[in-house]
């Protein structure tokens, strides 16, 4: 029973981890795409932790398993908007459907 | 339609098959926008994403093989794979985009 429903999780891990590179390879502008592959790749990085640490159970992998997702957790989101921000200071272009706030010109060119 | 030369029976080894057959796929999905993104971040993005595709290979692997040193591979990929993230994110804040739009 249990073993079952863990192995549900490692699928849904793996379907969130194509979801996510489907959405990089889908999605119209550079920002959108930071959507798709940290949120989802995130999410199914951990749910295949998660599942492979209750399916092995002992205790080294459980931490280690564990220590790995919650690192991703961590840096996943700093690493986005760093790049976030450094692309919008590029000059990446937007998609056609993004509207601005012209306020948000000041962050581009900081006195 | 197998992945691992090792894993284990029944149920739980068709899922951890499975499991690995999809991150593939998301890996050649990665690879796509990483050879067509038009512009630098793209391929950063793209980059980024195919280090955590490969952490999520490498637990499932580690899983499935029963070498559980794997678990350490993925581990030091991790941080290996944000601070590749972080690198690229100060070179295009300091250099502008310099990535030939395609």
């Amino acid at each position: 029973m249990i073993d079952g429903i863990l192995g549900v999780i490692l699928l849904l891990g793996g379907a969130f981890c194509l979801i996510a590179a489907l959405g990089v390879v889908r999605m119209p502008d550079v920002y959108v795409r930071m959507h798709a592959s940290t949120k989802a790749g995130t999410l199914g990085v951990g749910l295949i932790g998660m599942a492979t640490a209750g399916l092995v159970a002992e205790s080294g992998f459980v931490v280690k398993a564990f220590v790995v997702v919650a690192f991703l957790i961590i840096t996943a989101p700093v690493g986005a908007h760093l790049l976030g921000r450094a692309a919008f200071k590029a000059n990446t272009p937007f998609w056609k459907g993004t509207t601005e706030d012209p306020a948000v010109q000041n962050f581009r060119e900081p006195d | 339609m197998r992945v691992f030369l090792q894993s284990p029976e029944g149920f739980l080894g068709w899922c951890a098959n499975v499991s690995a057959l999809m991150i593939f796929l998301a890996l050649m999905l990665a690879v796509v926008r990483l050879i067509r993104g038009p512009s630098l971040p793209d391929r950063v993005v793209a980059l980024d994403l195919i280090s955590m595709l490969l952490v999520a290979f490498l637990v499932i692997f580690a899983y499935a093989s029963g070498v559980y040193a794997y678990l350490d591979a993925g581990l030091a990929l991790a941080l290996v794979g944000f601070l590749g993230t972080v690198a690229f994110a100060r070179l295009i804040d300091h250099n502008g985009d310099t990535g030939e739009s395609s």
